[in-house]
Order: C-alpha cells, then structure tokens, then sequence
C-alpha cells in the first residue's frame, strides 16, 4: 500500500463541527481495512487532539500519514501554546473555562488519554506561538 | 439486550435509525461528561447523557456506540440527529433522569459481569 496523506483544516470559531477531522479519518482507515482495535485507538486519540485545538487554541490544521505498518496524526495549532507539558500532562489538569465544561468536555483527560491509546506521543509547544502534537500508532 | 427492550424499559421515543432495533447490546453508559466517556468507557455501546450537543454523536462514534439515550425527556435540534443519521446511530429521548434510566437498564440485566472500577 502506497503510504496516503490527508489533510485538514480544523475551525477554531465553531465548536459544533469539530471532530469532522476525526471522523474522515476514521471512514478513510475503515474503508482502507484496519483492525477495528486500530481505528478506535486513532479516532480516539485524534479527536481528543482536535478537540483540544478547537477549545484550547482556536483551531488549525489536521494531517494524517497513514501506512501499512503505522499512522502517524500530526496536529499543528497557532494558539497560545502549553506552558508546562508535564503538567498539562496529568490526569486531571485542565485550564478550561466554565463554559467548555458546560459543553462536556475540560476534566484534564484528553492529554493522557492520548498517551494511553498511542504508541509515541511527542508534544512541541512554545507559549505565544502554538503547539504541534506528534501522535504514532502501530497497526 | 436488544435495543427493542431497551425504548420498551425507558418507555422511549425514537428519534432516528429505527432500523438498529434489533441490534444486541451489551453495556451502556450514563454520563454528561464527554471527557470522561472518552478516557474510561469501554465497549460500551449505549450513551445515556443530557449533555446536547453535536459532540456527543461524536463521541458516541469514535467509540463506535450503537445507540444514543437522551434523558429528562431532551430532544436534540436537526443538526445533531442529521449528524447521528449519517453515522447509523440510534437516537432515543426518554422522560427519566439519568439516575433512573441507568438504574431501570441495570436493574433489567444490562451489564457485564465482572468489577466496573477504572
Ligand atoms: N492545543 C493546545 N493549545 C494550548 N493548550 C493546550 C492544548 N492542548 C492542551 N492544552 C492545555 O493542556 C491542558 C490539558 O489538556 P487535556 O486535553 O488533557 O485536558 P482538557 O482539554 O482541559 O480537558 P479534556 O481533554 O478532559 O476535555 C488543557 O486544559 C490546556 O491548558
Ligand atoms: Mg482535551
């Protein structure tokens, strides 16, 4: 198989349609026949990311490289960036405002959870300027 | 537990992919905290929530959910039941609380044996 790349632009302004990216990856690697195991740890890996850029930085931009042995997600945001990704790291640590809870997510699991369902998770990030996750899984 | 049983226990209405009555489930879920349902679910194919959003069809589809249970009587606007419709999950509104409605599944067999803690 011939390694595929797919690209997206995630939309900061609107909470409603985020996890499209997600979605379209997660039709793309059903259609191409990955284990059901691999798919979800992707979907679920790649839509806390989206998520994360959706609330916590206003958006930006979705790739997915997906080969025979590995899919690799890459989310690359221009928002304000993670002061210290140790901390940002733990269960339970989240700066999201009230009104992101209100809609059901800010309970500081997403970063965790990301590690848990990938195989390497590589986070860059310098304040002011945004902040890039690197996410690797095996299939 | 078929998806039948379950409007028949929550005495709910359908909303869309009636088609999927038939379906067997296993286990379900009850909460308003997507955060949560994403970090520690597991095969869990039945979302009770009063969370009303659009992310909570997403949710329920990257955990690959059969059915979505609205409770307190909640129904959800066009953009979130298209939503559902294009991604052949069940939608249900029922007049219990979460509590209940989680309480009536339970109660009726809906679980897996085994300890349930994270
Ligand atoms: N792309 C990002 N840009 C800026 N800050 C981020 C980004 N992603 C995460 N963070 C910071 O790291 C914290 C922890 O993120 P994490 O995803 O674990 O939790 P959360 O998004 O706050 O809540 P949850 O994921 O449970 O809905 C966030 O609250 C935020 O402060
Ligand atoms: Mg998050």
């Amino acid at each position: 198989m011939e390694p595929i790349v797919l690209n997206y632009q995630v939309d900061g302004e609107d909470f409603s349609t985020a996890g499209e990216a997600s979605s379209a990856v997660k039709k793309a690697l059903k259609q191409l026949g990955f284990s059901p195991d691999v798919i979800r740890r992707v979907a679920i890996a790649m839509y806390e990311g989206e998520i994360n850029m959706v609330i916590h930085a206003d958006g930006g931009e979705a790739t997915a490289e997906i080969s025979q042995e590995e899919i690799r997600i890459i989310l690359a945001d221009r928002g304000p960036g993670i002061k210290d990704i140790d901390l940002a790291m733990q269960e339970g640590y989240s700066t999201a405002p009230e009104e992101v809870r209100n809609l059901g997510f800010g309970a500081g699991m997403g970063l965790p959870n990301i590690k848990k369902y990938s195989d390497e998770l590589k986070i860059e990030s310098t304040p002011g300027v945004g902040t890039t996750l690197r996410i690797l899984i095996r299939t | 537990m078929k998806l039948s049983k379950v409007k028949e226990l929550l005495d709910a209405e359908i909303l869309c992919c009636d088609g999927a009555l038939d379906c067997e489930v296993m286990n379900a879920c009850g909460s308003d905290m997507m955060s949560d349902v994403l970090a520690y679910v597991k095969d869990q194919s039945i979302l009770l929530t009063g969370l009303m959003n659009p992310q909570v069809v997403r949710t329920a589809q990257m955990m690959d959910m059969k059915c979505i249970v609205f409770v307190r009587g909640k129904k959800p606007n066009e953009a979130v039941l298209s939503l559902a419709e294009e991604n052949g999950i069940m939608v249900m509104t029922t007049e219990y609380r979460l509590y209940t409605a989680c309480g009536l599944l339970f109660s009726n067999g809906l679980y897996c044996e085994g300890v349930d803690k994270v």
